[in-house]
């Protein structure tokens, strides 16, 4: 069972090490002058209008929501996909009503309006 | 030898990560903190035999729910608690209906302990183990004796969906 | 490696989240703490489907999950709108609801 998380742990040793790499060298040389310029976002050049940590619209968490609903609905799926063809058409009856129950929440959302952006 | 390494290192980052995610006065670094809870606890199912969860942990809770706990601390803004809301009294000494909550929450300590002593030892695994990891079995149990908590779980879905929707937009808000 | 380990390391977790709930009064870190004591909870579920040889355990806690997500978008539903009622995080003065 280990063995075959090898890959994953040298995946994850390798994103760690990619950072340190990236982040630690840098910090060691570089110079440090103080500037109040420097601490502001960069912003391709113009001036930042407000501060960055303002309140957040809700239509992030309403598109965050919706995407952890539609997650989970991906997970069942996942094992549901491994076995169709031992259950048959019975297997296909079963998603499609499942499906079907959220496909009228999807609905509901959009009409409601959550998915608009203006 | 290696497994109980893992055991213990997997532990140890879990229970640090949990406490100082109620330890934390702002909210932010608390998210971040459950996430490295989560992600142990995935390390800790992948040594159980069950990576399918283990995935489904990384995915759903630590990558997921998570972002929705993430976007809700930054809508509402509020990065940490004021000194004077931190309430410094005990649970314990608190007024009314505050402190049946803590002494029942005590309660539960004891009883939890309590099982736990009289549980005693439970030994080595035993039982068939060779099919537990797979994603097959799995779904075999899934969708043969559970094909009702199955469907029941879209309506819980759909019910969710509708009410996050619903509490969420209001016309005419930001 | 013994079940028993699991079960030590499972309480310890659920015990950090009681304790949160009852300590904190920011509701989203008490919403947090509610999130550990699920997840203690599944690592018993798994622990006892290795030791049994019994892949029900995983099975529910896929379900576990699911519950969790979607207590977590209704749940946090919730605080949004009694923020944008009340304009606080802090569960003591949320008591329109208490007799």
């Amino acid at each position: 069972m280990p063995q075959e998380f090898v890959p994953i742990v040298l995946f994850l040793l390798v994103a760690i090490g990619f950072a340190g790499v990236t982040l630690l060298p840098s910090r060691l040389l570089q110079t440090n002058k103080y500037n109040k310029v420097k601490l502001d976002p960069y912003e391709c050049g113009i001036q930042p209008a407000t501060d960055a940590r303002d309140r957040y619209s809700i239509r992030y968490y309403l598109v965050a929501m919706l995407f952890v609903i539609f997650d989970v609905e991906t997970v069942f799926m996942f094992p549901w996909a491994v076995i169709l063809e031992e259950l048959g058409w019975f297997g296909l009856i079963e998603m499609m009503v499942f499906l079907f129950i959220l496909v009228v929440g999807f609905v509901y959302a959009w009409k409601k309006g959550a998915l608009e952006w203006a | 030898m290696g497994e109980w390494l893992l055991f213990y290192a997997f532990s140890l980052v879990a229970i640090l990560a949990s406490a100082l995610v109620i330890g934390q006065r702002n909210p932010m670094y608390s998210v971040l903190l459950l996430v490295a809870s989560f992600g142990a606890s995935a390390g800790l199912y992948v040594q159980l035999d069950a990576p399918f969860v283990a995935v489904t942990q990384i995915i759903v809770y630590a990558g997921a729910v998570m972002v929705l706990f993430l976007y809700v601390v930054m809508l509402l803004n509020q990065p940490r608690e004021d000194a004077s809301e931190w309430d410094r009294t005990h649970p314990l000494r608190r007024p009314g209906l505050a402190r049946l909550g803590a002494i029942l929450a005590a309660l539960l300590v004891v009883e939890l302990g309590w099982a736990l002593v009289r549980s005693g030892t439970l030994g080595a695994f035993t039982g068939d183990t060779s099919s537990l990891a797979s994603v097959r079995t799995i779904g075999q149990v899934m969708f043969s004796d559970y094909v009702f908590a199955f469907e029941a779980t879209s309506v819980l879905i759909l019910a969710a969906l509708v009410g996050g929707v619903y509490l969420a937009h209001r016309e005419g808000s930001r | 490696m013994t079940s028993t380990h699991y079960l030590v390391l499972s309480a310890a977790l659920f015990m950090i989240g009681v304790f949160g709930v009852v300590t904190r009064r920011n509701i989203v870190i008490i919403f947090m703490s509610i999130e550990l004591m699920l997840n203690a909870v599944n690592i018993n579920l798994i622990a006892f489907s290795l030791q049994w040889g019994n892949s029900l355990g995983q099975v529910f806690t896929i379900f576990v999950i699911a519950v969790a997500a979607a207590e977590a978008a209704v749940g946090l539903g919730i605080i949004l709108a009694l923020y944008r009622n009340k304009e606080t995080i802090n569960i003591d003065e949320m008591n329109v609801m208490k007799w």
